[in-house]
């Protein structure tokens, strides 16, 4: 082998190109498990736009050959979940309504605490961080039961608060319920976020603006939001995916009318009467997929540096 | 400065102090709110999860307290394996599930990354093909398995139709072989991530490296063998530590992937704590369950992330 010659190897890339016989390999590895990955989805769609009586006798890799609409707009308007039978478009905004304040106002609270634990460093600031990036990785199941008590409790207030002044002021509304669970469930991740991101950037600077007699917020605002951009955008993808995927929760705390989109979807497709029509199922599986792989196209980047965030941790 | 000025300077120095102090109370204030909901709805919930364990709570809570009951209960039915009890189920099935998955995750994604790196055309287009699972809900997921492994309609149905009459896979609709279909749809839908962390590692390794491997005259196989992968020792403890962290949390898949796991076939602690607290009303053995499944991810996590800290602060 000529890399036994130093002379010879020294020029190489550092990772050599495979002759053509491994390259067919890989490319074909590559491909099947592309294929493998594209697969269910492709599936998923197909199975949407066909009709039932090409489903049930039909082969499911077949293209659909009477191409229709019809599931998609029955999912959408009028499929039953549960005993009500208006399609899924009321559970889709239940969803929006719980996830933007949640991604908000978890953000936002992510990034000033980022701001604290690395630039406003207090004795005991490693403690209070160990704890609330232990918070990320806890079982909701062992929070699931005094959460039901209290939130129980808060309806009560806004039963009382109803008759008294005929207004519930938010207590006992499910999307605030589940609004204040995804806060306080999503606040360790945001605080990872931005205190890794915060880390990095040049204390020196805060230093200077102190020392030009900028206050805390306003180092805040004016040094600190205008560079932090990018971690905005993969906390909210994150925050994002994360809440509008969730299911434990929503589930528990959110029933009939009020559920997200992800324990609707569950309720129409795992309902034992009548006949299972796979096609509305599907595509009611689509629409509940749709905003956050809407996201992923169009901000694929960030929503991988997200996960690799999330993963890494410390 | 003459003297005049003095009597006027010592006021203002005492307000100047004051603002000082609430200056510098203001970074603690900041951070104050958020770790005091992480106290309470974490630390503290899991605490009076605790309680609960250790009461006979039923349907709802009480503080009628029994002693270590429950946790005696869960023991005895470890071992109690004709007929099986659920909590030997869910045991047993988290093992085969959490085993498969984390193997399985782990030499896909490996596999996977390695491919990648070896400086192919078109890693821009299979790169996202094979993270965008990552995207959809477990309760998605779950739905397109379900369909695709349908036995009547689904793959058993499509290899008959292409000629390969003798093919039977039923797994979905077994009870027996339920869970792993559970496991199948998992690894579907974490195998990417899992490359993305190695190929993020792979790509941090420095070239220099193997050239001199290569100098040396090791071939590819070796080089990865006994260079490159003993290297990423770290990406798999990371890639190990999070993947066993989503087995023991899995929930929403199994629901999905059964039909809301019909008969507790494929049972796993996270299932079995929902339907003792909600549905068979044994609250109690419930959160003991909970803390059973929080002490085992807290024995996992809590050295990892210590470490992890320790290393970041050094």
């Amino acid at each position: 082998m000529s890399a036994l010659n130093p002379a010879n190897a020294a020029p190489m890339p550092a990772r050599r190109r495979s002759p053509w016989r491994s390259r067919v390999v890989i490319y074909g590895l590559l491909l099947i498990f592309a294929v493998l990955y594209l697969m269910p989805l492709v599936v998923m769609v197909m199975t949407s736009l066909k009709p039932m009586s090409e489903i049930t006798g039909g082969n499911m890799f077949a293209l659909p050959h009477d191409l229709t609409f019809e599931a998609w707009a029955k999912a959408w308007g009028t499929t039953c979940v549960g005993l009500t039978c208006a399609g899924i478009k009321g559970y889709f905004w239940n969803s929006i309504k719980m996830v933007v304040p949640a991604v908000f106002i978890s953000t936002m609270l992510g990034a000033l605490n980022g701001y604290v634990l690395t630039k406003w460093r207090f004795a005991g600031h490693r403690m209070v961080f160990g704890l609330m990036l232990f918070a990320c990785f806890i079982p909701y199941q062992s929070v699931l039961i005094p959460m039901a008590v209290i939130l129980g409790k808060l309806g009560y207030i806004g039963m009382n608060l109803k008759d008294m002044t005929g207004y519930s002021f938010g207590f006992g509304n499910a999307t605030a319920n589940l609004v204040l669970v995804h806060v306080v469930y999503g606040l360790g991740f945001t605080t990872l976020f931005f205190r890794n991101y915060y880390a990095a950037f040049p204390t020196e600077l805060i230093k200077a603006a102190q020392i030009d007699g900028a206050s805390f917020f306003q180092i805040f605002r004016r040094i600190l939001l205008p560079n932090s951009a990018p971690i905005f955008i993969v906390t909210v993808i994150y925050q994002f995916t994360n809440i509008w995927n969730d299911f434990l929760f929503g589930s528990t705390f959110a029933a009939g009318d009020n559920a997200p989109m992800t324990v609707a979807l569950n309720n129409v497709v795992n309902t034992s009467t009548g006949v299972i029509e796979y096609n509305v199922n599907m595509a009611a599986a689509i629409i509940a997929a749709a905003p956050t792989l809407f996201v992923y196209i169009v901000a694929g980047r960030y929503f991988v540096r997200g996960l690799m965030a999330g993963a890494v941790k410390g | 400065m003459t003297a005049t000025a003095v009597p006027a300077a010592a006021p203002m120095r005492a307000r100047v102090t004051l603002r000082q102090r609430l200056q510098d109370a203001l970074p603690k204030l900041v951070l104050a709110p958020s770790f005091l909901l992480i106290l309470v709805f974490v630390y503290g919930f899991i605490g009076w999860t605790f309680l609960l364990s250790l009461t006979n709570s039923k349907a709802f809570s009480n503080f009628n307290f029994i002693g270590w009951g429950n946790y005696l209960k869960l023991w005895t039915w470890t071992f109690e394996t004709d007929p099986p009890s659920n909590w030997y189920t869910a045991i047993v099935n988290m093992g085969l599930f959490g085993g498969l998955y984390v193997v399985c995750c782990l030499i896909i994604g490996l596999g996977l990354a390695i491919l990648l790196d070896q400086k192919i055309r078109g890693e821009g287009v299979l790169r996202p093909i094979y993270l965008y699972p990552l995207a959809l809900s477990f309760i998605v997921t779950g739905t397109a398995w379900k369909l695709f492994l349908n036995p009547r309609i689904g793959l058993e149905k499509a290899m008959h139709d292409l000629g390969w009459t003798s093919f039977h896979f039923d797994w979905v609709v077994n009870p027996r072989m339920m869970i792993y279909c559970v496991a199948i749809a998992a690894i579907w839908g974490s195998a990417g991530f899992v490359m993305a962390l190695f190929l993020a590692g792979l790509r941090g390794i420095d070239g220099e490296i193997l050239k001199a491997a290569q100098i040396d005259g090791a071939s590819t196989f070796q080089t990865y063998r006994r260079i490159i992968i003993p290297m990423l020792r770290p990406v798999f403890l990371s890639a190990m530590i999070i993947l066993i962290n989503m087995a023991l949390k899995s929930y929403d898949l199994v629901l999905s992937v059964t039909g809301n796991n019909p008969g507790g076939a494929a049972e796993l602690p996270s299932t079995f704590m929902y339907s003792y607290t909600f549905t068979r009303d044994q609250m109690a053995v419930g959160s003991a369950s909970a803390i059973m499944m929080m002490m085992t991810i807290a024995a996992v996590m809590v050295p990892y992330l210590y470490s992890e800290l320790r290393e970041k602060s050094r």
